[in-house]
């Protein structure tokens, strides 16, 4: 107890000395001065923690690394490159003008022992008035987490200067939870109320701690109060979190599988390259990228609106090529097609290594990076969102083209029963061949897309290739509404099995267990969720 | 330039005049000779023939990008023997193969090499899988083995050199970073990694060790592992988001190849940040950071023995020579990086160099015997290998990412830290002991030695 009043003495003290001037190079000169002397080292570091003045940070993190040094009765501090230069930064040069490191006389300034956690401390202080908001929010967050309540004053300070207002919530949480250890019971309370308030769960473990020695009945009864409160609402904030995850892959899954459900579904070509197709689109993506940091820097975010539609129609022209040049040769066959389309995607692949090598990123644009805080600890993230609106915007796209356009009804027209379709003068080649480029396109644009929150490199295709087949077959060859349904059950079965799955490869076994429903299922509707009375079961030789 | 058919054009041309004269007979004798099997000559005229040694790194397939500039440094390493007059006035000859990513190819070119082309060294594997492939052919016929990569330790072969890192010096001092006033005084931590052996045996003895010897509560340390080639971190991230909320927490990585893009692409979406939810990752270095779009991560950590941006002046001198041999191979400047696995495979064959002029031999019991103890000059400095256990003594250094994919070294160890292939923790008095006498990995019961080699 005495030593407590003693340190709240010291802070008035040092804290009525207090003066709002920064300090000028001079006084800072007089202040190393004191440090560099062992017996008032202490008494130097007092002042200029009570100052908090980033000014004194290069010196104090020079002093606490063993590069400040003395030498002809000056300061010099002891830089990366192995080079002396003096407190305004001006390197210490011989007579010719070359970096000079006196042999002499240069002695380094020491750190007492007993005054290392007061340095430190001084450095933690000095960060809530760093110039950039980063070094201020890191400062903040750190004096929180070591519940020292002597830096209170210094917060609240900071906390009236501070323009930044996450910067701001993050120094008064570190406030308040200071707070919660204050012995007056009106502070803690107030304390409570704060992070009750704000539903924070910064402050959850800390309740845990202190509630067992909470002297004050009422105090206790509100962080009881509060722990629930803020409980309930994590697990009301997690729900959500999981219904958007569920969301976020079941349209992945669909922006994979729409391509997968017209070459697959719809004309019966079990197409094994399709992975790739969809690696393309990424590869797409990093070209146009690194075209965009080539020629027009300033602009360089702007690459994913050109991008885009450029790995559909990229894409799209190998899907024509692919089929123009073998695929249409192997109609009816679907064991060879599979064959040949598992070869010519390892023939990209390996095409993709030697090119590209595995050195490529796609960094996503400025804009799609972060998200949106829906509710304090749930963050959606903008690039979930938009694939989610793309996947939609595609699937909507597809749905009025294929059953609400005349292309889409000869198409159909096609593939239900292609002599017919033919003798009617539809070119059935044609058809084959431009349906065919448009679920590769799909696929292509699926890889622009998913680049921004995956990787993009030449195996890219092979993790996403599984998942596609099992959702088309899943949905019911043939249609697309089960394709959709499909997707949106495995997503969300995933992403709510696997939280109440838990353990410590809980992603491996939603899967599992996935796949297993996804196999049972089939078990008993072999012909998946909404089973197609067409051609292309005739071919499939069910 | 190495071309091994190029080197040996002008190592005839480099045989000493005395050993032509009388032309056409010396050149019948030579015919002859060929015809008896180049082999047998070359163990004949010992004192002119280039020494191979073995490269198996993967050169195509998925560990390619890790392993090729292992090639490289090592390749570079072999010249700069050669142009110092070679090994015992010898030169060295690399011969090259590429196991392509394939762990049973590994096992074939290894047995290729040591069998058929009879090299006293190989320097090789990436992978604990390629490495415990290659493990039977070694010791079987006796060969020479510098593994360069950071592993889980339990292992102790009496025909391998590992110089790359064991937990204890990697992933317990990033421990003792974090929980020391300049890592943020971390109490509670997430571990995640790939599912399989490295994570897993990791896990183990950082759970120990933070449980066991830092005072970490159990309910303060959760573990998570995912599949190779995972995607999607949605849920991971939110559940590290949650727990690093509550303050005083960090994040152990050991997330192996191309699913670290996926997680740190979704930690830096949900907003979980380097200040409040630093993670510090043991499987990637500067060349994998190339590959990564490195904002998301910057301010996160990595623990390794050696990085490009150290400034020491050995390290300067190397980084510049690898500089200047990338542009005579052509390899791209952006590409033309250095890390800790490229430092000890160079490394190795600067050892095992000076093991053989030690040994004034290349039989691999005598180089081995020559190895216990032996000291090299490296990019960090001095490095030594182990008197008994195949392992070596090196620093470990901590770094914060950069934006320029390099590493600000934020922290040191104060000395060098002994390996030690057999965790204390998980396998309380195992220690391995090859120098004279010894048989390998053994057990103190009572005072005395158990070795493992005769228990069974």
């Amino acid at each position: 107890m005495i030593k407590y009043w003693l340190l709240i003495s010291v802070l008035a003290i040092s804290l009525a000395g207090l003066s709002p001037i920064q300090a000028d190079s001079a006084s800072i000169e007089n202040y190393i001065r004191d440090l560099a002397q062992p017996e008032t080292q202490r008494q130097a570091l007092e002042q200029i923690r009570g100052l908090a003045d980033p000014a004194f940070k290069p010196i104090l993190v020079a002093l606490k690394d063993g590069a400040l040094y003395r030498w002809n009765d000056r300061f010099f501090i002891l830089d990366e490159s192995g080079n002396l230069h003096d407190l305004e930064g001006t390197a210490l040069l011989d007579t010719s003008g070359q970096p000079f490191i006196p042999e002499e006389g240069l002695e380094q300034v020491q750190v007492e022992e007993a005054n290392f956690s007061l340095l430190h401390q001084a450095l933690d202080l000095m960060g809530l008035f760093d110039p950039d908001p980063g070094g201020r929010r890191s400062a903040a967050l750190k004096l929180g987490n070591l519940e020292d309540r002597s830096v209170g004053p210094w917060l609240e300070k900071a906390i009236a200067q501070e323009r930044d207002p996450t910067v701001k919530g993050i120094m008064l949480e570190s406030l308040n939870k200071l707070r919660l250890l204050d012995p007056d019971p009106v502070i803690r309370l107030s304390a409570v109320e704060f992070f009750g308030h704000h539903r924070s769960e910064a402050a959850l473990g800390l309740f845990n701690r202190i509630l067992m020695n909470e002297p004050d009945p009422q105090v206790k009864k509100a962080i009881e109060q509060t722990i629930g409160e803020i409980q309930t609402f994590i697990q009301i904030r997690n729900g959500i979190g999981y219904l958007f995850n569920g969301l976020s892959l079941a349209s992945i899954l669909l922006i994979m599988s729409l391509g997968l459900a017209i070459t697959f579904g719809l004309m019966g070509i079990i197409n094994m390259a399709h992975g790739e197709m969809l690696m393309l689109g990424s590869y797409t993506a990093y070209v146009v990228q690194e075209l965009f940091y080539a020629l027009f820097p300033p602009y360089q975010d702007y690459y994913f609106f050109l991008a885009l539609p450029l790995s559909f129609l990229v894409v799209g022209l190998v899907g024509l090529l692919l089929e123009g040049g073998l695929l249409r040769f192997l109609y009816g066959r679907p064991l060879e097609s599979l064959l040949v389309t598992w070869g010519i995607g390892m023939v990209l692949q390996q095409g993709a290594r030697l090119y590209f090598g595995d050195q490529t990123s796609v960094n996503p644009p400025t804009w799609f990076r972060g998200g949106w805080e829906v509710l304090p600890g749930l963050v959606l993230p903008t690039s979930r969102i938009f694939i989610i609106a793309l996947s939609l915007l595609s699937l909507l796209l597809i749905y009025l083209l294929l059953y609400r356009s005349r292309t889409g009804l000869k198409v159909r027209a096609v593939m239900q029963n292609r002599e017919m379709a033919s003798c009617m003068g539809i070119s059935t080649r044609r058809v084959d061949g431009l349906t065919f480029a448009l679920g590769t396109a799909l696929a292509g644009l699926a890889g622009c897309a998913l680049s921004l929150i995956g990787t993009v490199d030449p195996e890219v295709g092979k993790t996403y290739i599984v998942d596609s087949f099992m959702v088309v077959v899943l949905g019911g060859v043939g249609k697309l509404s089960g394709t959709v349904l499909a997707s949106f059950g495995i997503g969300m079965g995933n992403k709510i099995l696997e939280p109440a799955i838990g353990g410590t490869a809980a992603a491996v076994y939603a899967k599992v267990v996935i796949l297993a429903l996804v196999v049972l299922f089939l078990q008993l509707k072999p012909t998946g969720l909404f089973p197609a009375k067409e051609r292309v079961s005739e071919i499939m030789g069910r | 330039m190495p071309d091994p058919k190029e080197t040996k054009m002008r190592m005839n041309r480099g045989i000493p005049m005395g050993k032509i004269v009388g032309g056409g007979i010396a050149m019948a004798l030579f015919a002859l000779l060929l015809t008896l099997g180049y082999t047998q000559f070359a163990q004949a005229e010992k004192d002119n023939t280039p020494i191979k040694v073995g490269i198996l790194h993967s050169l195509s397939g998925t560990m390619a990008i890790s392993e090729t500039p292992l090639k490289e440094v090592i390749l570079m390493a072999i010249e700069e023997i050669n142009q110092a007059g070679g090994v015992l006035g010898r030169k060295v000859e690399p011969i090259i193969e590429d196991p392509a990513s394939n762990w049973d190819l590994f096992a074939e070119k290894s047995k290729k090499l040591l069998l058929q082309d009879k090299v006293p060294a190989v320097f090789g594997c990436w992978t604990s899988v390629s490495r415990k492939s290659v493990l039977p052919v070694f010791e079987a016929n006796n060969g020479l083995l510098f593994y360069p990569v950071q592993y889980e330790g339990e292992e102790c072969s009496k025909n391998v050199i590992y110089t790359g890192a064991t937990i204890n010096q990697q992933a317990t001092p990033a421990i003792d970073y974090l929980i020391s006033p300049d890592g943020g005084s971390k109490k509670r931590f997430y571990y995640i990694g790939t599912d399989y052996v490295y994570p897993r045996t990791t896990a183990k003895i950082v759970k120990l060790y933070l449980t066991k010897e830092k005072g970490v509560k159990e309910s303060d340390y959760v573990e998570e592992f995912t599949p190779f080639h995972h995607q999607d971190y949605q849920t991971i991230v939110g559940k590290i988001k949650s727990f690093c909320a509550q303050g005083n927490a960090a994040v152990i990585n050991t997330i192996n190849g191309d699913s670290n893009v996926p997680f740190f692409k979704e930690l830096a979406n949900q907003g979980v940040t380097a200040d409040r939810c630093p993670v510090v990752s043991f499987s990637f270095a500067e060349v994998e950071l190339q590959t990564l779009d490195v904002k998301p991560l910057v301010g996160h950590l990595a623990s390794w023995n050696y990085f490009m941006s150290l400034k020491t002046p050995q390290n300067i001198k190397w980084v510049k020579a690898y500089k200047e041999w990338c542009k005579k191979r052509g390899i791209p400047d952006k590409q033309c990086v250095t890390d800790d696995p490229m430092m000890h495979a160079y490394v190795h064959v600067k050892l095992w160099a000076k093991a053989v002029e030690k040994a004034k031999s290349t039989d691999v019991d005598r180089v081995l015997k020559a190895l216990e103890g032996l000291e090299v000059d490296t990019p960090i400095g001095k490095y030594k290998v182990d008197e008994k256990n195949h392992h070596t003594w090196k620093p470990v250094y901590i770094g914060k990412i950069r934006e320029d994919g390099q590493f600000d070294i934020v922290w040191k160890t104060n000395s060098w830290v002994a390996p030690e292939p057999w965790s204390q923790l998980t396998y309380p008095g195992r220690a391995c002991d090859w120098s004279a006498g010894g048989k390998g990995t053994f057990d103190m019961m009572d005072g005395k030695r158990i070795w493992l080699a005769e228990k069974k």
